[in-house]
């Protein structure tokens, strides 16, 4: 597949973690922000490859792994009654919430559905105009314009009974808050490429200018984080703390002005709380007055009651890189991909799943 | 969750009174329909990086080869900043 394969090349990745291996003079810790690139970086082997000098911080790039289980409660709590049809992506449904997750409400009846799109979703609410269509809408920027796209649709087509349960959450606003946090220490970032994709990158330059680390935009596939991380040692370095783009091919600076249009068109920026991490101020969209029939929260009066979470699980360290998935005592053992006791073991894509997926245990 | 896929749009079509373009996209053979509302000045043949169903940015080939020709290089790649960085 063109764009893609190439990417993965073993010569060239070898070549490229020797240009590494030259070019290190001093221990760095980078953090890769999205769980799409940790994902890649454990499940290619990359992690064993790297200098012992580079240590890479896994972030708190999975929105599903951060999205926290009040709000899983309150798109159960919908699923279950009969007037509902319940959509999400797939990666959404396995998450648990306080008493069950969204499978476990299918399994006993709820009709929850797997959506590849929420495009997807208008098509269901003109086939059941009897029922309330709500799509559980979470992800970062890079997901945002198409879950606001099906509001625009729905609102175009006249539809009536379709909304929006919106836990969107930012990325810029969490890379603040982890340096704001006296325990994590990172040096640089790779950013997360799709992110950019819709927001370009000059919100990451009062960061980079501000805290003193180096942003390097990187892509997903295993050369493109070579790539990015032989930039960000590079910038380390040299001590400049600039925000460069290793992902030109689908990045530009100033990202997808029709995408960025539509956000502000459908959303408002309001806090959110992080599962594993705790409230963030404005980290968060949420579906504006324009569109609030839209609104799931609006339209049926939903309230977000303040999470609980497991005290046993170490997430908060996790995800700010304090810890690595093997330090905690229950990885494995009493918390699995199958009974996830937190945040980053629930989606493929959260640190301590991937490492239980792919790395030698 | 952030997974997106580079695919080559095969046809367009405009639909809502030809506001929206929605393409057929070929992800290797396998064919989907994605909506070019975020991305309307994508061409038939473009590479374009498709989201949830939604194109999110058209491929750049000549960066593409660039992160090619970059690792390929011998010397060094801090030579190459002057075109690389921002």
């Amino acid at each position: 597949m063109k764009y893609l394969q190439e990417f993965a090349d073993e010569t060239l990745v070898k070549e490229g973690i020797e240009k590494i291996r030259s070019l290190i003079k001093h221990p760095w810790k980078i953090m890769e922000v999205c769980g799409g690139q940790t994902h890649s970086f454990v499940k290619y082997g990359l992690l064993d490859l790297l200098p012992k000098t580079l240590q890479l911080i896994h972030g708190p790039g999975c929105p599903v792994c951060v999205t926290p289980s009040s709000i899983i409660d309150l798109a159960v709590e919908l699923a279950q009654q009969p007037q509902f049809i319940l959509c999400s992506f797939g990666d959404m449904l396995r998450v648990p919430g306080t008493t069950m997750s969204l499978l476990e409400a299918k399994s006993r009846g709820a009709d929850v559905r797997i959506l590849y799109s929420p495009l997807e979703a208008i098509k269901i609410a003109k086939e059941n105009p009897l029922k309330e269509v709500v799509f559980f809408a979470v992800g970062f920027e890079t997901t945002a314009p198409a879950n606001g796209l099906s509001v625009k649709q729905a609102h175009r087509e006249g539809v009536k009974n379709y909304s929006l349960l919106s836990a969107h959450v930012l990325v810029p606003p969490a890379m603040e808050a982890i340096l704001n946090d006296s325990e994590a220490k990172v040096d640089g970032f790779l950013a997360a490429g799709h992110v950019c994709t819709i927001m370009g990158y000059d919100d990451y330059e009062p960061i980079a200018y501000n805290y003193h680390v180096p942003i390097v935009v990187s892509g997903f596939e295993p050369l493109d984080l070579i790539h990015g991380l032989y930039r960000t040692i590079y910038l380390l370095e040299n001590k400049s703390n600039i925000v460069e783009n290793a992902y030109a091919r689908v990045v530009t600076k100033a990202g997808n002005r029709t995408a960025q249009a539509l956000l502000l068109e459908v959303f408002e920026p309001c806090d959110r709380y992080w599962r594993g991490i705790g409230l963030i101020p404005n980290s968060g969209l949420k579906i504006n007055k324009t569109y609030q029939e839209y609104d799931a929260f609006h339209k049926f009066s939903l309230q977000i009651e303040s999470a609980k979470e497991n005290t046993e699980c170490i997430a908060g360290d996790i995800l700010k890189g304090i810890k690595k998935p093997f330090d905690c005592k229950h990885f494995g053992k009493k918390c699995t991909p199958l009974f996830p006791l937190g945040a980053p073991m629930v989606s493929n894509e959260g640190a301590c799943a991937a490492y239980y997926n792919y790395a030698k245990i | 969750m952030c997974l997106a896929i580079p695919g080559k749009v095969m046809s367009i079509e405009n639909r809502y009174d030809g506001k929206v373009k929605f393409a057929k996209v070929s992800f290797d053979g396998l064919i989907k329909e994605a909506s070019l509302e975020l991305l309307p000045d994508v061409q038939i043949n473009d590479y374009v990086l498709i989201h949830v169903g939604v194109a999110i940015s058209k491929i750049d080939e000549q960066e593409a080869e660039k992160v090619f020709q970059y690792l390929r290089e011998s010397g060094d790649l801090e030579e190459l900043e002057p075109n690389h960085a921002l």
